[in-house]
C-alpha cells in the first residue's frame, strides 16, 4: 500500500535556531496522526512545512496525488501546490478567523472552494453549502449570515465545513479545539471523529491537548525542541510513555 | 502656450507610458505598472486617463472628453481645455469625428471604429481589491489564474439581493485569461467592450495601465443559472425618444415627477437634430 503522505527527513531552521529537524513518517489513507508537544517544540512549523505554507530547508514531502501518483510537494510548482491546497488538502486553522472570510456569508465561505475549482451553478453551490452546514450542525437558516454573527464554536465548525466541501483526502489541523470551552470542544471532537470516519479522511492534528489525540488519533508523535521524542500508536504512547519528556507530559494532565 | 512640451508631458515620460501601453495591448487585461507622474489636477480627476491620452495624442488627432457620458461637465470641460492649451489639438463633442476619446464611466452609444482610441479613467484597477486587500496576494492570484474569489462576490450578491446586484465596474474576463475591472462603467456597457477601437485604461494614483485590443473577446462573469444581464432604466429617453441608450434619471420636483435622459449627451443631441422627439422634448425647448 502506498502511503498517502510520506515525510522524509524534514528540516526547517530559523537562522541558527531549529524549527524542526529530522522528522520522518508515513501516513496511510484513512489514518489520523496526532502531533503533540509543548509550545515552541516545532509542531506548528512542521505542520506548515507539510502543508506548503513554509518552505522546508531540507527533506521531502511526498504526496500520493490522484493523477500522477507520489509527487514531492516541496519541489512541485507553486500553481500545482496551490491547486492541491484547495482540492485534495484542507487546512483548519486554530483561529477560525484566519481560515474564514469574515465579510462573506457562511454560504459564500463554503462555496469559495467550489467556485475556485470551477463550479458555476449558483443553485448547486448553495445546495451544497446548506448540506454542509447541516453536517456541521449549523442551522440552514444561518446560510446568509456572516461568520461575525457566529459563536466561536460555530465559526470553527464553519471553517471545517468550508474545508471539507471539496472532499479532500488529507486534512491538516492546527489546534482545532484551542480557545473553545470544554463542552463546545467535546461537540467539535465528536463531529470531527464522525466526519473523519465517514469520509475516510487522513488527518494530521497538531495539538497540546492529550485528550484530543486520545479521541481522534490512531498514531501519535511527541515533539520536543524540534526533534521527534517518541512516536507510536496513541494508546501505547500515552499509556506506556518511554521518553522522559512524554512521561512528564502525560503526568502533567490534571485528573478531575 | 509654447512653454509646454506637446501634450504637457516630456518625451521621455510619454515613451515610458507608450511602452506600458504596448505591453498592455500585448497581454490583454494585464495590469502594467508604470511610473505615474504628478499631474496638474488631483488624483481621482482622471490623472491616469490624462497621461494615457497625452502619450497617445498626435498633433493631427481630434480629441473628445466625456464624463458620465456628458461633454459639458466640469471634469470633461477642464480636461478638454487642458489639451487644447497644452497640445493645441482640435477638440470635438461629436463621437464620430473624434480619433481619441477620453472617458469616465461610460462607453459612447455610437459604435466606435478601428480609427479610434478610447481612453478610460480608472479609480481602482484591481478587480479583486475589495475581496483580497493584499497586493502580493492579488498579483499571485492573477498570475495563477485563481479567480474563484470573484465569483464569491457574485454569490454574495445573489444570496443577499436575489440577483447579481453589481451594476457598475462589473468584472470581465479578457481573452480567456485575465479578470479585469472595466472601470466603473454601467454593466449596460459591458457587451460593448468587444469593439473595433483600441481601449486603454489608465489609473494614475494606482500607477497601472491596461488595455483591450480591438476585436478581443470580453466575457462578463456570471453563473449558469444567473446569467449576465445588461440592464438599464426601462424607459425611452424623454428628450430624443431613444430606447436603446443608457439613461440618467433626473428628479424634477418634490411631487414624484422625474424624467429619463440619455447619459450620452452627444448621442441625444444628434438624435434630436435628426428629428427624433421624446415625451418632454417640447417642454425642454420652451
Amino acid at each position: 500500500m502506498t502511503p498517502l503522505l510520506s515525510v522524509q527527513n524534514i528540516r526547517k531552521t530559523y537562522g541558527t535556531r531549529i524549527g524542526c529537524t529530522g522528522v520522518s513518517f508515513d501516513l496511510y489513507p484513512g489514518e489520523v496522526m496526532g502531533i503533540v508537544g509543548e509550545s515552541g517544540s516545532g509542531k506548528s512549523t512542521l505542520l506548515n512545512c507539510l502543508a506548503g505554507h513554509l518552505e522546508p530547508d531540507g527533506g521531502r514531502v511526498v504526496f500520493d496525488t490522484r493523477t500522477d501518483g507520489p509527487v514531492d510537494t516541496v519541489t512541485m510548482s507553486e500553481p500545482e501546490r496551490r491547486m492541491l491546497g484547495r482540492t485534495d488538502w484542507a487546512f483548519v486553522h486554530q483561529h477560525a478567523r484566519d481560515g474564514l472570510r469574515m465579510s462573506v456569508s457562511a454560504g459564500g465561505n463554503i462555496g469559495e472552494r467550489l467556485m475556485a475549482v470551477g463550479d458555476r451553478h449558483y443553485g448547486d453551490i448553495r445546495d451544497k453549502a446548506i448540506d454542509w452546514l447541516g453536517r456541521v450542525e449549523i442551522e440552514a437558516n444561518r446560510v446568509d449570515d456572516r461568520p461575525t454573527a457566529f459563536s466561536g464554536g460555530m465559526q470553527q465548525r464553519l471553517q471545517i465545513a468550508r474545508n471539507l466541501v471539496t472532499g479532500p483526502r488529507l486534512v491538516f489541523m492546527d489546534e482545532p479545539t484551542g480557545g473553545l470551552d470544554v463542552s463546545v470542544q467535546a461537540r467539535l471532537l465528536d463531529l470531527l471523529r464522525g466526519l473523519v470516519r465517514e469520509m475516510g479522511l487522513s488527518a494530521i492534528i497538531v495539538t497540546h491537548d492529550l485528550a484530543v489525540v486520545r479521541l481522534l488519533a490512531d498514531r501519535l508523535m511527541v515533539m520536543k525542541d524540534g526533534h521527534v521524542a517518541e512516536s507510536g500508536l496513541t494508546d501505547q504512547v500515552l499509556d506506556d510513555p518511554q521518553h522522559a519528556y512524554t512521561q512528564l507530559l502525560v503526568s502533567s494532565v490534571l485528573q478531575v | 502656450m509654447s512653454e509646454y512640451n506637446f501634450a504637457y508631458l516630456d518625451e521621455q515620460t510619454k515613451r515610458m507610458i507608450r511602452r506600458a501601453i504596448l505591453k498592455g495591448l500585448a497581454v490583454p487585461g494585464y495590469q502594467v505598472p508604470f511610473a505615474s507622474r504628478e499631474m496638474p489636477m488631483p488624483y481621482g480627476w482622471g490623472t491616469g486617463g490624462v497621461q494615457v491620452s497625452a502619450a497617445t495624442l498626435t498633433p493631427d488627432d481630434t480629441f473628445k472628453v466625456i464624463d458620465q457620458g456628458a461633454d459639458d461637465t466640469t471634469n470633461a470641460v477642464s480636461i478638454r481645455k487642458f489639451f487644447e492649451n497644452t497640445a493645441g489639438v482640435v477638440t470635438t463633442e461629436e463621437t464620430e469625428k473624434a480619433t481619441v476619446i477620453q472617458t469616465r464611466h461610460r462607453i459612447p452609444e455610437a459604435e466606435l471604429t478601428e480609427d479610434q482610441i478610447l481612453v478610460y479613467q480608472v479609480p481602482i484597477p484591481e478587480p479583486l481589491r475589495f475581496l483580497e486587500p493584499r497586493e502580493t496576494e492579488t498579483r499571485k492570484m492573477h498570475a495563477l489564474e485563481e479567480y474563484g474569489l470573484m465569483h464569491v462576490k457574485l454569490y454574495e450578491d445573489i444570496s443577499q439581493h436575489g440577483a447579481i446586484s453589481t451594476s457598475y465596474a462589473y468584472p470581465v474576463k479578457v481573452s480567456g485569461r485575465y479578470v479585469m475591472d472595466p472601470s466603473p462603467i454601467p454593466k449596460f456597457d459591458n457587451p460593448k467592450l468587444e469593439m473595433d477601437a483600441i481601449q486603454l485604461f489608465g489609473a494614475g494614483r494606482e500607477q497601472r495601465i491596461y488595455a483591450v485590443p480591438p476585436h478581443t473577446k470580453v466575457v462578463s462573469l456570471d453563473f449558469e443559472d444567473y446569467p449576465f444581464e445588461a440592464t438599464k432604466a426601462d424607459h425611452p429617453c424623454d428628450l430624443c425618444g431613444a430606447e436603446d441608450s443608457y439613461l440618467d434619471e433626473v428628479i424634477m420636483d418634490d411631487a414624484g415627477n422625474r424624467m429619463f435622459v440619455c447619459s450620452d449627451t452627444d448621442y441625444c443631441r444628434s438624435r434630436r437634430a435628426a428629428g427624433h422627439e421624446g415625451r418632454l422634448a417640447k417642454e425642454d425647448a420652451a
